[in-house]
């Protein structure tokens, strides 16, 4: 347990926008709500699988492209009640040890979804801490810009990589990318295999 | 369980190019998951639970890859929300489930689940080809398949209890 909580600072949308200017040709999948809105935010790519539902997925998803694409980065950007839900997928995900696979959760310790009732890790549960204990080769909570931007180069390292990020509650402005989900497979498949 | 039932779905899958394959164990698949783990040409994951494979299958789609998700009836009720983003994404997923809870069941705790099995799933959207003895396991795994993976849906293979055998307790 974390006990001496701060009070988070970090703005997501730069922190989103940071670590996906140094994305490449990544492979990005969004947690459902407020992830899926800051990655949109930081520029629309056929290459990001956004999830408007099936809460608790992300990660997963994630690890199903790292293994089927061994050599591109995966990127799991979602929510901390999103990830949450999912707690064993870190033990699954450590047991394969996807050396492709990062997760980054923005960490805002609320459901900003649902009327911004706290969660878990504003009680003092430590999901880096889950997450190294799971087996992950690198992890860490950041709390503050400056030590995410000394961290971005570890998101693109060796994995299984897992960042907690405490991010603000602040709003941001809603930037929704397209929700089909059939589309937003075709597209995905179209841009990484050439075919639908 | 005969052993050439295993053996047959183990080989339906890899002429079907099947890349990735996600469990969660069930005595009537202990012979698969042994043939799977010891192939080196597909990726056998092992969950903690069943809707990690359903998240699994759909990123492994996304990237190229076919999955197939092993378990037994008492984990299709864990999938269910999961299952949502594979109809709504028309991700292709092929199931095998082998039942419980219908065959000389001993244990009253896997009657709910299993009976309501083949409704849930049906109501997800999800297509059950269901199996009663085990010369068809191996025809209706390969057809569901084919259907599967041509297609671009989910389809369910439901193992009777009365072919994979009632667990002893003893």
């Amino acid at each position: 347990m974390n006990t001496a909580n701060k009070k988070p600072v970090i703005d997501r949308r730069k922190a989103a926008a940071a670590i996906l200017a140094k994305r490449g040709n990544a492979l990005v999948v969004t947690g459902l709500g407020a992830p899926t809105w800051d990655t949109a935010a930081a520029g629309d790519s056929a290459l990001n699988f956004y999830t408007w539902g099936g809460m608790g997925c992300a990660a997963m998803v994630g690890l199903g492209m790292a293994l089927a694409q061994p050599k591109r980065r995966v990127i799991v950007i979602t929510g901390d009640g999103e990830m949450l839900m999912a707690l064993g997928a870190l033990a699954t995900i450590a047991a394969q040890q996807p050396r492709n696979l990062s997760i980054v959760v923005m960490d805002n310790e609320h459901y900003g979804e649902t009327g911004m009732q706290v969660t878990h890790t504003a009680l003092g549960v430590d999901m880096a801490g889950m997450a190294k204990a799971a087996g992950f080769r690198a992890t860490a909570t950041v709390h503050s810009m400056a030590e995410l931007k000394s961290w971005i180069p570890k998101i693109y390292s060796a994995g299984p990589v897992f960042v907690d990020l405490k991010v603000t509650t602040d709003h941001a402005p809603l930037v929704l990318p397209p929700r089909d989900g059939t589309l937003l497979k075709l597209r995905f498949r179209q841009a990484l295999l050439g075919e639908a | 369980m005969p052993a050439n039932w295993s053996e047959e779905v183990h080989r339906i899958m890899q002429e079907q190019n099947v890349g990735q394959v996600a469990y969660v164990p069930d005595t009537g698949l202990k012979h698969v998951i042994e043939l799977v783990v010891a192939d080196k040409k597909m990726r056998a994951v092992p969950l903690t639970t069943e809707e990690e494979g359903v998240a699994l299958a759909t990123g492994a789609w996304l990237a190229g890859q076919r999955s197939v998700l092993l378990l037994q009836s008492s984990g299709v009720g864990n999938c269910i929300n999961m299952l949502g983003m594979a109809i709504e994404c028309r991700i292709p997923l092929l199931m095998l489930v082998t039942m419980r809870g219908q065959w000389g069941e001993f244990n009253p705790w896997q009657m709910p689940m299993a009976q309501a099995t083949a409704s849930v799933l049906t109501a997800m959207g999800v297509i059950v080809q269901p199996v009663e003895r085990a010369d068809d396991v191996a025809e209706t795994f390969a057809a569901a398949g084919r259907l599967a993976f041509n297609t671009n849906r989910v389809v369910a293979v439901q193992v009777a209890q009365r072919v994979v055998g009632a667990k002893e307790f003893k």
